[in-house]
């Protein structure tokens, strides 16, 4: 397997607050993987680093295979899409797209305003230019815009020409840093789809960093949950959500959030859940505390209350017409547990009135008190997956 | 619609701001008024009791002639040129780079630079007329150009209004060009200088004005009549020549002060242009 970025033990702090804890992270070449963590953890700067902006104080950095610590960001053959877009404002979208590519394949001399044009060799090159620029240009339909400046864009307009500069000089690594999150909710989807297609056309290494976890799950091939400068897991996206190694991103993933229920076992195969009893392995002795982490969607109706059925009442019925979200108080619980019913069970519940529900085993996770997952003997339903294989 | 008593309030306000920016831009206004129009007057006319801004005769050709051909006016202005044209650019290239470092860059000790370039603001620049005339005397450039220009080259100010400029482009704009393949060189006049084109016009201003206008370095650093920036020609021209001849002098002083009148009204054209390149996003 050959590698786009390998990081090993990436470490940075600014003064006396540590940003990244020792980051370890490969990431295949040819793979789209998402940096997924709420603002503030660490992200940007991981990506600053493997871009060569910032230097980290421990660890290295390798792109296809060899150390780059020690090459400046123009060596480095990565290109960076920014939350902000970054365009010069003071060059035209042409200017913008070509300005990497003149710096890098015109001569200091070439590039002299008046001199540089009489030079031998600078028109052919001017013209390579050019007909990249307005390649690039066509393949994100920008083409009618090259002559405006970046003022004079709208915002998604302006994210494509943010792509385009990154794309024309055609880096082996792709780092975007939140580049959708300056744009509205109907554009970001529609971008979303567009930066898939992206990765699929050019076949190299993206990293992505979002906050979003909708972004970092229709993207990626792979996630890594970030949080307070740590990598907490980096796997499939599905396997994020459905088997997460830690509370932490358990509670991140998903949305409606998980429901996270404090019990305690009874005995081997029986924990006491919210006024009942769990028929379940947990590996731990009698007396310890558990956390039971269930999804929305984990839960059945019940006709009646009984071993392994959470009782409650219903605080808060949700109609999403797919779905119906029931918000249910039970004894003990501070939060409501939110369950996810069918439409048609509209019937069934009202608010005020009591329900019945009936988690899925199989889909129960267990926490131990301090966050880590627990995985008993014999629940194993999911695998974890290799890495893709690059085509 | 607004209600009828906010709307009084905001017109008496209005007639109150009015009345205030009209009475301090008279004031301002004054004595150029009164310079241009003694400049139009006989020499009989101006010292009357009575006074009328426009001349009872036109006096303005032989006093305008006489200010371009009694003294060597066109050469004063000419140094003007060479010296604050010189004086402009040196400090350009000095102030942006090293207010880019200030703001975008980190290094040991940049918050101390930092303070010293602001305490350079505070120092009156004749506070330190008699170090810079030892100094120009040590190194023998007194009474040559280079005299006029060198005590200038580091302008504190420009540093200062540069720093902040940079300080508030976003620090992206410097990542991707980094990215992109600038040199730190390049970043500062290919991307910072183009963007913060406002505040180099507004230094511009100042400093244009600053230098055209200065007296007391000048009157310190040459001797030579044919080195004089305008206000020291013009000053010396009026002790050997003119005695109280106010016309001519009037009309001289008139016409050091029209290019940089006319020139703030171009500058400012563009200053308005430069503001409207809009947001740095
Ligand atoms: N240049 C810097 N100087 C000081 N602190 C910084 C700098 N850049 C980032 N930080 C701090 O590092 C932490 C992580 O920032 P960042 O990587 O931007 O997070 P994210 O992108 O995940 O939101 C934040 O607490 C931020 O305040
Ligand atoms: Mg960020």
């Amino acid at each position: 397997m050959t590698f786009g970025v390998v990081l090993r033990d990436i470490t940075k702090s600014f003064g006396p607050t540590p940003v990244l804890r020792g980051v370890s992270l490969d990431i295949a070449e040819g793979e789209f993987l998402t940096l997924l963590g709420p603002s503030g953890c660490g992200k940007s700067t991981l990506l600053r680093i493997v871009a060569g902006l910032e230097t980290q104080d421990v660890g290295t950095v390798s792109i296809g295979g060899r150390p780059v610590d020690a090459l400046r960001p123009k060596q480095r053959d990565v290109a960076m899409v920014f939350q902000s877009y970054a365009l010069y404002p003071h060059m035209t979208v042409g200017q913008n797209l070509a300005l990497p590519l003149r710096m890098r394949r015109l001569s200091k001399l070439q590039r002299l305003p008046l001199l540089g044009r009489v030079l031998p060799g600078t028109r052919a090159l001017a013209g390579t230019i050019a007909r990249d620029v307005a390649q690039t240009a066509a393949a994100l339909e920008i083409d009618h815009l090259l002559e405006r400046k970046p003022g004079q864009l709208s915002g998604g307009q302006r994210q494509r020409v943010a792509v385009g500069r990154a794309m024309v000089r055609q880096p082996e690594v792709f780092l975007m840093d939140e580049p959708l999150s300056n744009l509205d909710a109907k554009l970001r989807v529609a971008m979303r789809a567009e930066i898939k297609d992206l990765h699929r056309r050019l076949g190299v290494t993206f990293v992505y960093v979002t906050h979003d976890q909708a972004e970092a799950m229709t993207l990626s091939d792979r996630v890594a949950v970030m949080l307070e400068g740590e990598l907490l897991q980096v796997a499939r996206p599905r396997d994020i959500y459905a088997d997460p190694e830690d509370r932490r991103v358990a509670e991140f993933v998903g949305s409606p959030k998980i429901n996270l229920i404090e019990g305690r076992v009874r005995e081997a195969g029986a924990v006491d859940v919210a006024g009942t009893t769990f028929h379940l392995d947990t590996g731990l002795g009698r007396g310890k505390a558990v956390t039971l982490g269930l999804r929305p969607e984990a839960f059945g109706a019940a006709e009646r209350a009984g071993p392994g059925v959470i009782t409650g009442a219903v605080r808060l019925l949700e109609h999403l017409g797919s779905d119906l979200y029931a918000h249910v108080d039970v004894p003990g619980q501070q939060a409501p547990l939110i369950a996810r019913l069918p439409a048609e069970d509209d019937a069934g519940p009202a608010n005020g009135g009591t329900l019945h529900l009936r988690p899925r085993l199989d889909h129960v996770l267990l926490f131990a008190p301090d966050g880590r997952r627990l995985r008993p003997a014999q629940a194993r339903r999911i695998m974890p997956l290799p890495l893709r294989e690059p085509a | 619609m607004k209600p009828p008593g906010r709307r009084a309030f905001s017109w008496s306000g209005a007639a109150l701001r009015h009345t205030v920016l009209l009475a301090t831009s008279v004031l301002v206004l004054l004595p150029f008024v009164w310079m241009v129009s003694l400049s139009l007057k006989s020499p009989g006319e101006i010292f009357q009791a009575s006074f009328s801004v426009l001349p009872d005769q036109w006096h303005a050709l032989e006093n305008y002639t006489a200010a371009l051909t009694a003294q060597p006016l066109p050469r004063f202005m000419m140094n003007g040129v060479i010296v604050c044209g010189a004086i402009l650019i040196l400090q350009i290239l000095v102030c942006a780079p090293a207010a880019y470092a200030l703001a975008k860059l980190r290094f040991r000790g940049r918050e101390v630079l930092f303070a010293l370039v602001l305490v350079g603001l505070l120092i009156p620049h004749q506070v330190l007329a008699l170090p810079l005339f030892i100094l120009a005397y040590q190194i023998g450039i007194l009474d040559t150009y280079a005299a006029l220009i060198f005590p200038f080259i580091v302008s504190p100010f420009g540093i200062f209004l540069f720093r902040q400029f940079f300080k508030a482009i976003p620090d992206d704009l410097v990542h991707a060009a980094r990215l992109d393949g600038l040199s730190e060189a390049s970043i500062v006049w290919r991307v910072m200088v183009p963007i913060a084109w406002p505040a180099v016009v507004a230094f511009a201003i100042f400093s244009v004005v600053a230098h055209w206008n200065d007296l007391f370095w000048p009157l310190i650093a040459v001797r030579s009549e044919e080195l004089m920036p305008p206000p020291l020609g013009v000053m010396a021209f009026k002790n050997e020549e003119a005695g109280s001849d106010y016309g001519p002098l009037m009309a001289g002083a008139t016409l050091i002060v029209a290019p940089l009148v006319v020139a703030f009204l171009f500058a400012q054209r563009w200053f308005v242009d430069g503001l409207s390149l809009g947001a740095v996003k």
